[in-house]
């Protein structure tokens, strides 16, 4: 595997956040964890016409659930509701570029699994 | 003293590669590697005597009924126990439900106190969680202190004319700490005579010489999978008389001596307890794995593990941030090294490890209440057994550096 789950674009977003904190006077909010580590990641955000305008995330964690949930904000931000609800676990593995060992990737979806309760939408897991 | 490099050969597994390189294995507190004794062992039996036990009486019933017998009397000769006191279970964990589901339901009742630890398994602390909930009775958890010893002076506290049961582990999976259990038992019988005892020895069996006489256990629980032998088999030490008086666990074949329409009658202990077909050739495989370690000596198995603790301390503790929890004093404790290194996360720190080959442990190790403890949701866990070597410690020490290289901001 060769340090391919830790290249660069998960050390940059685990160092450097986006869309990091808390939306104030959020359209929704939840936070999902991961007893087994005690990770845990909350979502908030806004809605506009038809679309998610804005989204931050919040929390602590591992570096895969941590860059995971960056990716996630800059990736769904602006999307359209639709777009949302049908954002499977597999599109957003392809976002995040990275290999995930299949240990880790609870830790990857944290945020989705976040931002699908947020939403009322249901988890499609797999 | 051992030679590790030449039992690891003893050990096919170490023939694979991972991610390309030689296995480093370091999480033998969740389960060991087995030795190629103990696999033979196991495909013999299949291949030249398999047959259910106890019941035939064919010539190969019989051969495989004595070979399990004799594996009982191979693991009761291991503990210094007598045949009769060794019940075949599953794993470490059915050895204490057993305890709360026979002699616990007999014995608490509403009011009664057990005494556990807050450096427990969960193995150790659901059951009674479970009973004490069931009979309103109550469950104190015996504090530790900041270095992860139990606090002996505030056992007097604790016991009272309501302890039933004390029941605590010999080796913490976690801490590493060995509890002086010998001088705990003779504290405790001193206070009052009647208070039954039960020995958690999942961790300590495989590392330690034991004799559960000399410690006067009532109970010693452990797992054939941590010591050397194959999954599926656990076992119950209990006291003769103590077992004697204490109602069936599982009940249908085997421990009964006659069943009629209208009722059955118990079998004798300790075939009471063994309800059904056993796990056969893991019990032969037990045996085998125990055959395997006494030809070692459980003294050098200890004085091994020792050696490799003296040096991963000189060598841990010099990395920057690492924090290790556990006693200092190393001949208090097993090669089981909790620890964090700054603010990366243990999964991370086993992830970048597994990259270079090396096998540890991420989480609370199913001590959460312990890690609540210490205000930590997970630490990494390295573990240390009789295959582990010099360099194993090295590819440690080198891995933890590489993830604190990548992590340093
Ligand atoms: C101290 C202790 N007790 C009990 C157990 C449970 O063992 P098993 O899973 O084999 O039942 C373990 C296993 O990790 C342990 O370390």
């Amino acid at each position: 595997m060769s340090f391919d789950m830790y290249r660069e674009i998960i050390m940059d977003h685990y160092k450097n956040p986006r869309n990091f904190g808390a939306i104030k006077n959020a359209d929704g909010q939840a936070t999902k964890d991961n007893p087994l580590c005690g990770d845990s990641i909350q979502i908030t955000y806004s809605v506009g016409k038809e679309k998610l305008s804005d989204i931050k995330f919040n929390g602590t964690g591992c570096s895969i659930s941590l860059a995971g949930a960056s990716v996630l904000t800059e990736n769904i931000k602006g999307k359209k509701f639709d777009e949302v609800k049908n954002y499977t676990d597999e599109d957003f593995m392809k976002d995040l570029t990275v290999p995930i060992s299949p240990a880790r990737r609870k830790c990857a979806l944290l945020g989705l699994r976040a931002l699908r309760q947020a939403m009322d939408i249901e988890q499609h897991e797999n | 003293m051992l030679d590790a490099h030449k039992i690891k050969k003893d050990f096919p597994i170490f023939r694979q590669k991972f991610s390309g390189q030689p296995l480093v294995y370091l999480d033998s507190t969740a389960s060991s590697q087995k030795p190629q004794a103990v696999i033979d062992a196991v495909s013999e039996c299949y291949e030249k005597y398999y047959a259910n036990v106890h019941r035939g009486i064919y010539q190969l019933s019989e051969l495989a009924s004595d070979a399990y017998e004799a594996s009982r009397a191979t693991v009761a000769k291991f503990i210094g126990a007598t045949i009769r006191e060794i019940i075949f279970t599953r794993n470490a964990t059915e050895s204490l439900n057993l305890i709360a589901f026979t002699w616990g339901k007999q014995n608490i009742s509403e009011g009664d106190e057990i005494i556990i630890t807050e450096m427990e398994h969960h193995a150790n602390i659901v059951p009674w969680q479970q009973l004490t909930a069931e009979k309103k009775a109550k469950l104190h958890y015996w504090p530790i202190t900041d270095e992860g010893r139990l606090d002996l002076d505030k056992l007097d506290a604790l016991l009272n004319g309501r302890t039933k049961l004390v029941s605590l582990s010999h080796m913490s999976n976690v801490l590493g700490t060995i509890n002086p259990v010998k001088d705990i038992i003779k504290k405790i019988r001193k206070y009052r005579s009647d208070i039954v005892i039960s020995i958690d020895g999942a961790q300590s069996l495989p590392h330690i010489p034991v004799n559960v006489v000399d410690i006067d256990a009532d109970f010693y629980s452990f797992s054939s999978h941590k010591m050397l032998g194959p999954a599926g088999v656990g076992v119950l030490y209990g006291k003769a008389e103590i077992l004697e008086s204490m109602p069936p666990f599982l009940t249908g074949g085997d421990m009964i001596t006659k069943v009629t329409f209208e009722g059955a009658e118990w079998n004798d202990i300790p075939f009471k307890f063994e309800a059904g077909t056993p796990n056969i050739a893991g019990v032969i495989g037990l045996a085998a794995a125990i055959n395997y370690l006494e030809d070692l000596g459980m003294d050098n198995v200890y004085q091994h593990e020792q050696d490799l603790t003296a040096k991963v301390f000189s060598e841990l503790l010099k990395i920057d941030g690492l924090k290790l929890f556990g006693p200092k004093d190393i001949k208090d404790r097993g090669a089981i090294f909790s620890f964090t290194l700054g603010d990366i996360h243990p999964h991370d720190l086993a992830s970048i490890l597994d990259e270079q080959g090396v096998a540890i442990r991420a989480g609370h190790h199913c001590a959460q209440p312990l890690h609540q403890r210490f205000g930590i949701e997970a630490t990494g866990r390295a573990s240390f057994y009789i295959y582990n070597t010099d360099e194993d410690i090295k590819s440690l020490i080198e891995g933890l550096k590489k993830a604190q290289e990548l992590f340093s901001l």
